[in-house]
């Protein structure tokens, strides 16, 4: 028999069930339901980068009935960092946030395994490279989805016609637009020839040996192409050896050829450098090479981007990758992971290297050949060979392979430039080797 | 039994008359409208400044992934560095120098602004403090942009004199006298005006009487100026010892601390250790380091201003 009449206590029940399930249910549905979601982007510096993503995340919360707030938040003086810290602290803060290279590994207790969005990427975008694994990745568990917006190659920009006047070398011959490089003479003894001649014509390579993560950037590839690591994958300090002594020794000679203020440089130094016409070569994604083109077109005409000199073991160029990083006491991880899939479609791809003029580079192996850096100039071409098409490099950062909990002290220790400073300085080299092995035993903490 | 029934009433009563005058007394007294109209600035800084301060202390006794106390390995672990005690070289060489010269300069620049007539002294007080009101960031980057290596303007000025280029912030000598100098840039106006108003408090009466004395210039300086200004002197230099201590902006962006770390100070070490290595433990240990220097600092200064209030 069915009852037909509601009594007054099933009325409440109903009601109790009904508003509790209203009120949580932003929360219990699915990827493609409705939900509020709170993200933390990196404020890019190139105008109108930021609308890119404004725009990509707007057309995914119409798709998705979900409520999205934008928090673009800068990466002077470490905002960003210090936006991280203190969520995981009070864990509580925005659903995604965009971390620079390290702070995954950092943070990889705080942040949602990720295997589930990185995986069906790799497949749709192709593989990433071993800096982006090693940064993003921790024993099998993608800590975060590599970010286009943010990532970029330290590789040299040089002046065209300085260059070719007083070094003899013609970068374009060398990386020509739209083939494979002709580098295999683009050694580092050519490198340091180069970077004498430059200095003795008044045009020195601005080359930073501060603090700064483009000082330590460059340090880190010269001492990659050398085969020295301060500490190795395993953790064991492999301060002095024969390898490290090689760096060091090339160090010393180039720091001879370099701006004698290069110990104070930060990440503007060089680019100023570049832009005031006072250098032959730099190492700097291609902001500088921007910048020139709205305030020294003069000089913007005549830069190249290329790949770096070799070294006796391989060529290596500093690549500081960004990251997209979901906590793991997110509100709204699902909606979270499904925007992250949105922002990674070659399409969002395409549009955030487009808008950022090549400056942003993706991680994936086939994302590589948009014709954004084929187009981009004055001279037309002078972006082809940013983002390696031909992969022609090794892509790596600082400090590796140590474990990046170690590695991240070096990194921000600035131990590269510091102890090929203190050599250069006057200290002998054993000085300088044991000051950094003491060094790298304090960062040995657990 | 009655009567002690009745006795205990009135005592009841009577205990309870005293109580509720006691408590109007209480609220009615001075002190306790005091305690109560401060009562939300100390919760205020028992929110904003204990709470953080505990919990710095907190975060100094756990290991590096903060998932174990470690008791004082922390500090154990600074005393062997070698960098630790290189920045408490320069934490020291740079709070005193800077104070040194900036109640230098604030007590000359009292004197002067003190002997310009009552109608022009406003205008020259308030250009005086400009330095003081900006924002130390935005001043210390347009220092920053006079010291640059490729623009600064101090190396183009001297290049008219054949000098330079110096590498302002390049050398260890000179990025040290670039930090000191936008220190004392910054600071010296608040000397300055701390001073002026203890020497407008100075009675005339006492420089009349020393000048009927026959005492000189300086003589009226060492026994009638300094006497009179000394516990403004203590509390000021105390003040500013501290703030020039944890400095951490001007380093910061002229130096980051470098070359080779020869800058460094406490505040800028902790955020280089705490917050770009990730090891926070560790650089909550390195800001503690300040509070017993200070504490020291303190102690003698204040005592010495406490003894002269007593003998007044």
């Amino acid at each position: 028999m069915s009852r037909k009449t509601l009594t007054r206590r099933q009325f409440v029940a109903a009601t109790a069930m009904s508003s509790a399930a209203l009120i949580t249910a932003p929360y219990v549905r699915g990827a493609y339901a409705a939900g509020k979601l709170s993200i933390g982007f990196w404020d890019h510096w190139v105008p109108g980068a930021n609308k890119a993503s404004t725009d990509l995340v707007n057309e995914w919360a119409a798709k998705e009935k979900v409520e999205v707030s934008i928090d673009y938040i800068t990466s002077n003086n470490k905002k960003i960092e210090l936006t991280a810290a203190a969520e995981a602290q009070a864990k509580s803060g925005h659903d995604i946030l965009q971390m620079p290279s390290w702070w995954p590994q950092a943070y990889a207790e705080n942040l949602e395994p990720l295997n589930d969005v990185v995986e069906p990427l790799l497949k749709q975008n192709g593989e990433v490279n071993g800096t982006v694994k090693y940064l993003g990745n921790s024993g099998g568990k993608w800590l975060a989805v590599p970010a286009t917006p943010g990532s970029q190659i330290k590789g040299p920009c040089s002046r065209i016609d300085l260059m070719k006047q007083h070094a003899g070398i013609d970068v374009q011959e060398m990386y020509p637009a739209g083939s494979p490089p002709k580098a295999d003479n683009w050694t580092m003894e050519t490198f340091l020839k180069a970077a004498e001649a430059c200095q003795k014509a008044g045009f020195a390579f601005g080359i930073g040996l501060g603090e700064t993560t483009d000082s330590v950037d460059t340090a880190g590839a010269i001492f990659q192409s050398f085969g020295a690591e301060l500490v190795n994958a395993k953790g064991d300090i492999t301060v002095k050896t024969d390898q490290v002594r090689q760096a060091m020794e090339f160090y010393k000679k180039l720091i001879a050829f370099l701006p004698p203020d290069a110990p104070s440089w930060d990440d503007a130094s060089n680019n100023k450098w570049l832009i005031s016409g006072r250098g032959a070569m730099i190492l700097n994604p291609p902001s500088a090479w921007a910048v020139a083109k709205r305030d020294a077109p003069q000089v913007a005409e005549q830069c190249w981007t290329h790949g770096f000199p070799s070294g006796p073991k391989g060529r290596f160029a500093p690549y500081l990758p960004y990251f997209w990083g979901v906590w793991s006491f997110g509100k709204n991880k699902e909606a979270a992971k499904s925007l992250l899939v949105h922002l990674s479609a070659p399409s969002s791809i395409e549009k955030f290297v487009a808008v950022s003029g090549g400056y942003d580079l993706p991680a994936y192996a086939n994302m590589t050949k948009f014709k954004t850096w084929a187009e981009e100039g004055p001279p037309k071409g002078t972006l082809y060979h940013y983002p390696d098409p031909h992969k022609h490099q090794t892509l790596s950062i600082a400090a590796s392979p140590a474990p990046p909990k170690i590695a991240q002290q070096i990194y921000f220790q600035a131990t590269l430039t510091k102890m090929a400073l203190r050599y250069a300085r006057g200290e002998t080299l054993e000085q300088a080797l044991a000051w950094a092995e003491g060094e790298c035993e304090g960062f040995m903490r657990s | 039994m009655a009567d002690v029934v009745v006795e205990r009433g009135r005592v009841a009563r009577a205990a309870g008359a005293r109580r509720g005058s006691s408590l109007r007394n209480a609220l009615g007294r001075k002190s306790t409208v005091a305690f109560f109209l401060t009562l939300p600035l100390i919760l205020l800084i028992a929110l904003l400044v204990l709470y953080p301060a505990f919990y710095s202390v907190h975060l100094a006794t756990l290991n590096k992934s903060m998932t174990k106390f470690v008791g004082f390995g922390n500090f154990t672990f600074l005393f062997k560095r070698e960098t630790f005690w290189m920045v408490v070289q320069q934490s020291c060489i740079f709070a005193i120098t800077a104070v040194i010269f900036k109640a230098l300069i604030g007590f000359i620049v009292a004197h002067f602004v003190h002997n310009i007539p009552a109608k022009g002294q406003r205008k020259w007080r308030g250009m005086l403090l400009v330095p003081w009101v900006i924002p130390p960031a935005m001043s210390t980057l347009a220092w920053l942009w006079l010291f640059d290596p490729s623009y600064s303007a101090f190396n183009y000025t001297l290049s008219f004199f054949g000098v330079g280029p110096i590498p302002w912030l390049g050398d260890t000598f000179w990025a040290r006298f670039s930090v000191i100098l936008v220190n004392i840039w910054y600071g010296a106006p608040f000397f300055m005006i701390m001073y002026l108003a203890a020497l407008k408090s100075v009675p005339d009466q006492l420089y009349e009487a020393a000048a009927i004395d026959g005492a000189n210039w300086w003589q009226r300086i060492w026994y009638v100026t300094l006497p009179m200004m000394r516990n403004i002197i203590a509390i000021t230099t105390l003040f500013s010892l501290i703030v020039t201590f944890a400095n951490f902006d001007i380093v910061r962006i002229l130096t980051s601390g470098g070359p080779l770390d020869t800058t460094h100070l406490f505040a800028t070490w902790a955020f280089q250790v705490g917050i770009q290595s990730s090891d926070i433990p560790l650089g909550a240990c390195v800001s503690l380091f300040m509070v017993p220097i200070l504490a020291v600092a303190a102690i003698f200064i204040l005592r010495d201003v406490n003894k002269r209030g007593n003998e007044a």
